[in-house]
């Protein structure tokens, strides 16, 4: 039997009705997760991470983000609907006068900031923050 | 079908919905120096205020242009101050040699352009202002519109004219220019048969789905747009707000481009030149 | 940009102990190897700044690895506190391996 594009989504809908397999909305959930274990050494708890974010940007080509956790030294970003979700890891010494740093990131699309924190105590914490991207229109 | 296409146009717009915009009050301020970015336009004019494109944007887009720093086009500028010092062509002169420190012989250039060229008898746009001294005094090859040195000259040289009001002259042998500028302001192009009066003039402040559109002002250019992650010119604007509305574009440095920035630029006459500034 | 250059923002005395934002920018188009050349079609290769660091006398003070999803010319601000007169040097490291550095003075009292 010749399979037609159109077959190919018709089934793909199907199995993704039952469960199956996961439309791409979820798809790099597991990366995410696998990310924050390899960097937490487990799902750290939600709170005690603070991250700032225009609640939509103008453009997912460059959106200021900042983020800052008390007595962390260092705190990892993730952008959970990227391709590939890495943005970036700061790492704080003593020298710095707080745990708190921003940067610009490229988002492809509305999605969730994650931050994890690494205490000095080897602890770790966890926030997560949804970032609207215009697009359509002409700025998009 | 005409009035369906016609409901369709109607209806890419829409009033401010669930959309974080500007503060329509904030005002402007660059290390201490404030800019008009906002005022009555005068009787003859088509607007009735006008609006420089920075307000127009939110408030994270709009504070990245209050700090030099911040402003990820100043880099430009400064690679253009570099420029401006370094010898090219075969007479192995610099931008200095003749014109001495920038901000005093290129203040108010930028607020002054387009501008008829009694030499060349035609309008020059900066770019064009820029090439024909590369070619005639520094015998050097001139840079292509779009590329890093020209928008990082035409940065530095607009910064020049930073805070100072725009002002075009449009009478003379500009006259027919300023006149070509406004039929293709007015014109319907493209396949969604629109004109830059569709978006600009009739439905600034309104959705063109998730944009917010502004009145299409050039005070501000050559701009840092976060879309482009880069700097570019008046021209390179025109040409996507013509893809948008699936019309064929003309050229950068085209004679249509260049009537068509002269036109706006005195339709934004009053506001204070922007350059480098930073748009979405 | 032809040219790569980083522009830093560091204030030129500090008090001892006191809290002072550093901002830092570098020209740079982080390419992300995920995007394609409009004329051939093919994927231009990545090219970004992997890692930034802020050291004080010679001791690291602040640093921040990098993936593709930093935007282009990118721009860091962070806060120290100091407790005597050093140079701050800063080092941003390439794909290709150069390193670009720019070094500034605070005096602190």
């Amino acid at each position: 039997m010749e399979m037609t594009r159109r077959d190919m989504f018709a089934l793909a809908a199907g199995l993704a009705a039952v469960g199956l397999i996961q439309m791409p909305a979820n798809a790099s959930e597991d990366a995410v997760e696998a990310a924050i274990k390899k960097f937490a050494g487990g799902m750290p708890e939600t709170g005690g991470v603070e991250i700032g974010a225009p609640e939509i940007a103008e453009n997912g080509n460059t959106v200021p983000i900042e983020v800052a956790a008390a007595g962390a030294t260092s705190i990892m970003v993730l952008a959970a609907g990227n391709p590939s979700p890495g943005v970036g890891t700061f790492h704080f010494t003593e020298m710095c006068a707080e745990s708190r740093a921003s940067t610009r990131i490229r988002l492809a699309g509305t999605q969730d900031i994650v931050a994890v924190a690494k205490m000095a105590d080897g602890s770790t914490k966890m926030a997560r923050r949804e970032v609207k991207v215009t697009i359509g229109g002409c700025g998009g | 079908m005409k009035k369906l296409l016609a409901m369709g146009v109607i209806g890419l717009f829409a009033a401010t919905a669930n959309v974080a915009l500007a503060n329509e009050d904030a005002e402007l301020v660059v290390d201490g120096q404030a800019f008009v970015t906002k005022l009555d336009a005068p009787a003859d004019s088509p607007l009735s205020e006008i609006l420089s494109g920075w307000r127009f944007r939110n408030d994270e887009t709009q504070e990245l242009q209050t700090d030099d720093f911040e402003n990820p086009a100043m880099i430009f500028a400064e690679y253009g101050s570099e420029l401006w010092e370094t010898a090219d062509g075969a007479d192995g002169k610099s931008c200095a040699d003749c014109h001495g420190d920038a901000a005093e012989s290129m203040k108010g250039l930028r607020a002054s352009m387009p501008k008829w060229h009694d030499g060349k008898k035609t309008l020059f746009a900066l770019e064009d202002h820029i090439n024909w001294s590369r070619e005639e005094h520094q015998k050097a090859k001139p840079w292509k519109w779009e590329s890093q040195e020209m928008l990082a000259m035409t940065a530095y040289i607009g910064l020049q004219s930073r805070g100072m009001p725009v002002k075009v002259k449009v009478d003379g042998p500009a006259a027919d220019w300023w006149k070509r500028g406004e039929e293709l302001y007015y014109t319907r192009v493209g396949q969604l048969d629109m004109s830059c009066a569709h978006c600009h003039e009739n439905n600034y402040g309104n959705m063109i789905r998730a944009d917010h559109l502004s009145q299409g002002q050039i005070n501000g250019f050559p701009v840092y747009r976060l879309k482009w992650q880069g700097m570019g010119s008046i021209h390179r604007r025109f040409k996507g707000c013509m893809d948008n509305i699936r019309a064929t574009p003309f050229k950068r440095g085209s004679d249509e481009f260049t009537a068509l920035e002269l036109y706006l630029a005195s339709r934004g006459e009053g506001l204070s030149v922007e350059t480098p500034a930073l748009r979405n | 940009m032809a040219k790569i250059k980083p522009r830093v923002k560091v204030p030129k005395k500090a008090k001892a102990g006191e809290a002072i934002t550093i901002k830092t920018l570098i020209s740079h188009p982080m390419e992300s190897g995920q995007r394609k050349d409009r004329k051939t079609g093919k994927l231009i290769p990545r090219k970004i700044i992997n890692k930034f660091v802020a050291k004080y006398n010679g001791t690291d003070v602040f640093w921040m690895d990098m993936e593709p999803a930093v935007a282009a010319n990118p721009y860091v601000e962070f806060s120290v506190k100091l407790t005597e007169s050093g140079t701050m040097r800063f080092e941003w490291t390439d794909d290709d391996g150069s390193v670009y550095d720019i070094e500034k003075k605070i005096s602190v009292a």
